[in-house]
């Protein structure tokens, strides 16, 4: 099986010559080394690393999904699978107008329940709000949550979403990706949908994967 | 362990049949823990390190919080029947002192800055002793760190070097660490050839300690060859 090319951290990536930094990079002495265990991106203008591992850091705009962590005056605290927990303000999270005085919040969210959201702003500091204005943002009811690598998110989508419309047709399943790492399925064929995601996630770094998943998921 | 008065070193050849500069049988592996980010094991002959990485993570008191900076927190703990004479379980004076010691040799490696009041946590325990246990723990939290995925300037890599019966030696076990004349533990970041732990206890010349220092890099550029090795390992596994 090919594996694509896997770099330590403190490998030399090659010299700068103008190009831009990408993610899980640093420069020393115009040469830019890696900063992670991962797989190298080098081209003509960016040099980047995608770590094969870790844990997901709040950045603006991601679509996360995120689990009611508790209830506050006026908003809600997400677990967004990271070490900082993002803030859903009542403004950014209801639409309609709600009378604080006599309406509890927990009628529109309670502890426990699924959320997908857009992260609307993330400060230098790790404070995190979060958003539901947003087209594709809403309660996810039913199904299951998994967690696999957040690095490995775009793998799991593929190109312009390949990978996750292949998995989605061949097992008639509802998926939502969170780049936060967390997975939502809702299904008849979730089994399968999950064990196709979990081989994509262990088999990331591996070249062909899009035809081993058709194989896996045709029988 | 006792000093002894028998002769460590005869016609050149140490009491586990070594050579001066040569290391004890070292062998390290990636991903043993599942609970955790990231894992190792390091042996070096039979003193064994297993260390474990959890985080980077929410950090609680929020006293201990930097609002600039992640901490690093690392936990040294020998376990009770590593040893020949029974060690009392639980933190005492040493293992203290070593956490902070294996804590500041790790710091100038990692880019804590990307995590602002978080914390990284990273456990090693000791399972067998036999000398250069410091060093092993190093070898072992580094590997774990790098698997963790935490933002690293390079892997640590570290040994142990002193004077045993008046030769120069690497990597020390436990019987020569008892009845050594002085002992380092060295510890350095080998791409950017930059030493990040040097401890000293004994005497020695300054031309030996200086011969010992290339002697230790020599050694942990070895070493950072097989935990690179390790590393690798681990995602060639996985077909």
């Amino acid at each position: 099986m090919k594996i694509r090319e896997i770099v330590l951290p403190g490998d030399l990536l090659g010299e700068r010559k103008g190009r831009k930094l990408g993610a899980g990079v640093y420069e020393e002495n115009d040469k830019v080394f890696s900063k992670f265990l991962g797989i190298p991106r080098v081209s003509e203008n960016e040099l980047s690393v995608i770590p094969l591992s870790g844990t997901y850091l709040p950045r603006f705009g991601d679509r996360v999904i995120g689990i009611v962590e508790s209830v506050e005056l006026s908003g809600w605290f997400l677990d967004i699978n990271s070490p900082y927990p993002a803030f859903l303000p009542l403004s950014e999270g209801v639409e309609e107008f709600v009378d604080l005085q006599r309406v509890d919040l927990t009628r529109f969210y309670d502890i426990g329940d699924v959320i997908f959201c857009k992260l609307s702003r993330v400060t230098k500091d790790k404070t995190v709000q979060a958003s539901m204005r947003d087209f594709e943002s809403r309660k996810l009811r039913n199904g299951v949550l998994i967690k696999v690598t957040p690095t490995k998110i775009p793998r799991i989508i593929g190109k312009e979403g390949s990978m996750i419309t292949l998995i989605k047709n061949k097992t008639k399943c509802e998926i939502v990706t969170g780049q936060n790492g967390l997975i939502w399925i809702r299904g008849e064929r979730k089994d399968k949908a999950i064990e196709a995601i979990l081989t994509v996630e262990k088999e990331s770094h591996t070249i062909g994967l899009t035809e081993k998943i058709e194989k896996m998921l045709g029988e | 362990m006792k000093r002894t008065s028998k002769e460590l070193i005869v016609g050149g050849i140490r009491t586990d049949k070594r050579l001066p500069e040569q290391a004890r049988e070292i062998k390290m592996k990636v991903g043993n823990i599942f609970s955790a980010n990231g894992s190792a094991e390091v042996r070096f002959g039979r003193t064994v390190a297993l260390a474990s990485v959890h985080g980077p993570r929410p950090l609680f008191p929020r006293h201990l919080q930097e609002s600039q900076t992640g901490i690093l927190r690392v936990r040294y703990n020998m376990a009770p029947f590593s040893v020949v004479d029974r060690k009392p379980p639980g933190p005492d004076r040493r293992s203290i002192e070593l956490s902070k010691v294996i804590r500041l040799a790790l710091e100038p490696a990692l880019f804590l800055e990307d995590y602002p009041k978080a914390t990284v946590d990273g456990f090693i325990e000791i399972i067998q002793a036999d000398g250069s246990t410091r060093v092993t723990g190093i070898n072992a939290l580094s590997l774990a760190l790098a698997s963790a995925g935490i933002p690293m300037r390079d892997l640590v890599a570290a040994c142990s070097i002193g004077k045993v019966d008046g030769t120069l030696v690497v990597d020390l076990n436990g019987e020569e660490d008892n009845n050594s004349e002085a002992d380092i533990p060295f510890a350095m970041m080998p791409n950017k050839n930059l030493v990040t732990l040097l401890q000293m206890d004994g005497i020695l010349t300054k031309e030996e300690l200086m011969k010992l220092l290339d002697m230790a890099k020599k050694m942990c550029k070895k070493i950072y060859e097989m935990q690179r090795e390790a590393l690798l390992e681990k995602y060639k596994g996985e077909e």
